[in-house]
């Protein structure tokens, strides 16, 4: 892959941080939205670089970390049925449901699949007629269009054993709901590069425009959130709210229309749960009308209300960057890698899972 | 109900916990606590290694071997890791009904290929085959006794202030293979497993300098779970360079699609050697004239500071810990 190292230069890491130690301003707190930030962060280790005045603060945008605990329960349940094969992203595996995690469940006997895109589900519908294939459709504006393509395609090939049980979110409307959250008190966002390359600059224009809030579009190497922090630090001190973009080698500022138009093609927007969170207004995407025989949920005629699991896990609070991880009482102790009590622990964009694996008193 | 699970066989947290909560719990003894690559034992005044391995991987072909060439070669390694010369090995197939003739031909023939290369004999053997359903196609096990170098005292408890750490050559070529093979992703590039037999490797290094303290080979859980036994069992903090890591860019580039970490990927033909700094040219010197270590660097050090963990200095001039691996790994969502 062309274009890695040069974004983990040392040398420009080093210019970039002299450059942010120079733009003078008073202690600001910025959030970064994206769970493949926060990751990055902790993996290049980049908090410990930064001056002390700027405060990186993990947000709620890890998609596994969002997804309600009942969720994760009625997919347990799913997968125990008969004559179901269940597919899903890796991510999903090791998140805990009252009743053990997919993982457990494919060890006592499920048949579970961890696929790396939704159209692999194609395959195992169409070599599998006699069984109903469940892909638990989750993620943010990043991975809906892939599954709005596999229910298109699905079609086209006739297949009526596939079925999406969908938790898919969008991001702007859950950050909407962060700005108005007095006990936050943010200053800037590093904006969702990956969000950004579907759905474009112009979602985010809020921030600016209503909140006085400066964003930065960028990726996750190293030299990108440096970068990127640069530019927001120098809008934040010179008090310009303007949304920058910085990760213009992927995100054009019309995102990527044919995506959207997928995405448009198959959904609607609804009311959505958010883990730790609670419901945010259209902030939610389930089939529409048109695509409803996809629907797992009608499918399967699934009651299915929304609740998280309780047991002190605090991740709520982290998720709306309120409290660190290091900050929750079950953090190492109740709740490891091995034994999770919240999905923040094991999904790997979650900030519990960055905390335990990267940081520690060095 | 508690029941095994894939993470117990993959070489982090899990598998320890399987080893020192139900194994060790029952067969443990002065030489098996030692937890070395091989068991160090004494006979007749000789010294000897003595190890064995199963090998399960799918699929059974892959670029740059198969599950024959990878039964010899683990075996050897964690014999000659241990600073034994390997000498014997002996050879344990379990079978599916059904699998290829041809298929078993050619393994069994890279078996004896790497064998004769590697100047072992193997000497005794066992077949099973087991009703279709039963077995993914085929298992292999390999068992190897090797006899100790005179004068050489390797241990993941040897570790001191002041060694370097050493590695001979691009680190996840063989876990990120297989990853790509398994899973049909159709990256572009050279992806081949770096497979191979480390004896003459190992002989090359020790003839260079024979107090070297300790060599692991790097397999699962990669070298970040080999670092951090080794930072356990000598109870030393090491830092790693992550400048100075090799890694190649075709390892480099499917790592980062699916969100993993170069430093957990297995390795079947990778050791990671702890060196007093005063010799480390020179192992390293005669490391590179040898063609599996022409790759070679030292890629971090073994600090001063209190306590066992190891970390990373970052591309970026930041440090992160460098944790042992826990569960399997998955591939991310985005």
């Amino acid at each position: 892959m062309k274009f890695v190292d040069e974004f983990r230069s040392n040398e420009y890491s080093k210019l970039l941080v002299e450059n942010l130690k120079s733009i003078t301003c008073n202690k600001i707190n910025i959030m970064e939205v994206c769970g493949s930030h926060t990751m990055a962060i902790f993996r290049y280790g980049i908090r410990d670089i930064l001056p002390p005045n700027v405060n990186l603060i993990s947000g709620p945008g890890c998609p596994v970390c969002v997804t309600p605990q009942s969720y994760i329960d009625t997919a347990l349940e799913l997968s125990s049925r008969k004559d179901v094969i269940m597919a899903s992203f890796g991510d999903m595996m090791k998140i805990p449901g009252r009743k053990g995690s997919l993982l457990k469940k494919k060890a006592e006997g499920a048949d579970i699949r961890i696929v790396y895109s939704p159209m692999d589900c194609l395959i195992i519908a169409q070599e599998n007629p006699s069984k109903q294939i469940i892909f638990l459709a989750v993620g943010f504006e990043t991975t809906a269009p892939m599954t709005a393509v596999t229910a298109i395609e699905a079609r086209k090939k006739g297949l009526s054993n596939l079925f999406f049980f969908t938790a898919h979110k969008i991001v702007p409307p859950v950050m909407e709901a962060l700005v108005n959250d007095p006990d936050l008190n943010l200053d800037g966002f590093l904006l969702p590069g990956n969000v950004c390359a579907i759905i474009g600059t112009e979602p985010f224009q809020f921030l600016s425009k209503n909140f006085m809030i400066p964003g930065v579009v960028t990726g996750f190497e190293p030299v990108d959130i440096l970068q990127g922090l640069v530019t927001l630090v120098s809008l934040i001190s010179q008090k310009d709210p303007r949304i920058s973009n910085d990760y213009k080698r992927i995100v054009r500022t019309d995102g990527n229309p044919k995506a959207r138009q997928y995405m448009d093609e198959a959904f609607n927007l609804v009311d959505s749960n958010w883990r730790g969170i609670g419901k945010v207004p259209k902030s939610g995407l389930e089939f529409n009308r048109e695509f409803e025989e996809f629907d797992a949920i009608k499918h399967f005629g699934i009651s299915y209300e929304a609740y998280d699991g309780g047991s002190g896990c605090r991740c709520g609070e982290i998720l709306k960057g309120k409290i660190k991880p290091t900050q929750c009482p079950l953090f190492k102790k109740l709740c490891t890698p091995e034994n999770p009590v919240g999905s923040c622990m094991v999904s790997s964009e979650g900030t519990c899972a960055a905390y335990f694996r990267y940081y520690k008193e060095l | 109900m508690n029941t095994i699970m894939l993470s117990h066989g993959s070489g982090g947290t899990q598998t320890n916990q399987l080893i020192n909560d139900l194994f060790f719990k029952y067969f443990s003894n002065d030489i098996l606590n030692q937890m070395n690559d091989a068991a160090q034992i004494n006979i007749d005044f000789k010294k000897l290694a003595f190890t064995t391995d199963s090998f399960v991987v799918n699929p059974i072909f892959f670029a740059g071997g198969n599950i024959g060439k990878l039964a010899v070669c683990g075996t050897v390694n964690d014999l000659s890791v241990s600073g034994a010369k390997p000498l014997y090995l002996t050879s344990a197939f379990i079978i599916e009904e059904g699998f290829s003739m041809a298929n078993l031909e050619i393994i069994v023939q890279s078996m004896a290929e790497e064998a004769k290369k590697s100047g072992v004999k193997i000497v005794a053997g066992d077949t099973k085959v087991v009703e279709k359903g039963n077995a993914d196609g085929l298992y292999i096990n390999t068992s190897g006794i090797g006899e100790i170098y005179k004068n050489v005292n390797i241990n993941c408890a040897n570790a001191l202030p002041g060694d370097v750490v050493i590695v001979n050559g691009t680190l996840g070529d063989h876990g990120m293979t297989i990853l790509c093979e398994r899973n049909n992703l159709g990256f572009e590039g050279d992806l081949t497993s770096d497979c191979a037999c480390l004896n003459t490797l190992v002989d090359c290094m020790l003839e260079a300098y024979n107090g070297i303290h300790v060599i692991r080979d790097a397999t699962r859980g990669g070298v970040a779970a080999v670092l951090n036994e080794i930072s356990d069992f000598s109870d030393v903090t090491i830092a790693l360079e992550e400048i100075l890591i090799p890694i190649k860019e075709e390892v480099k580039g499917a790592a980062e699609m699916l969100g993993l970490d170069p430093l957990y990927i297995a390795n079947e033909g990778k050791l990671c050697a702890l060196v007093p700094e005063a010799q480390a040219n020179q192992v390293l010197s005669a490391m590179r004239t040898h063609p599996l270590g022409a790759n070679a660097a030292i890629i971090g050090r073994v600090t001063e500071e209190l306590g066992h963990r190891v970390y990373m200095n970052t591309v970026v001039g930041g440090k992160r810990l460098v944790d042992m691996p826990s569960g399997i790994l998955l591939p991310r969502i985005c």
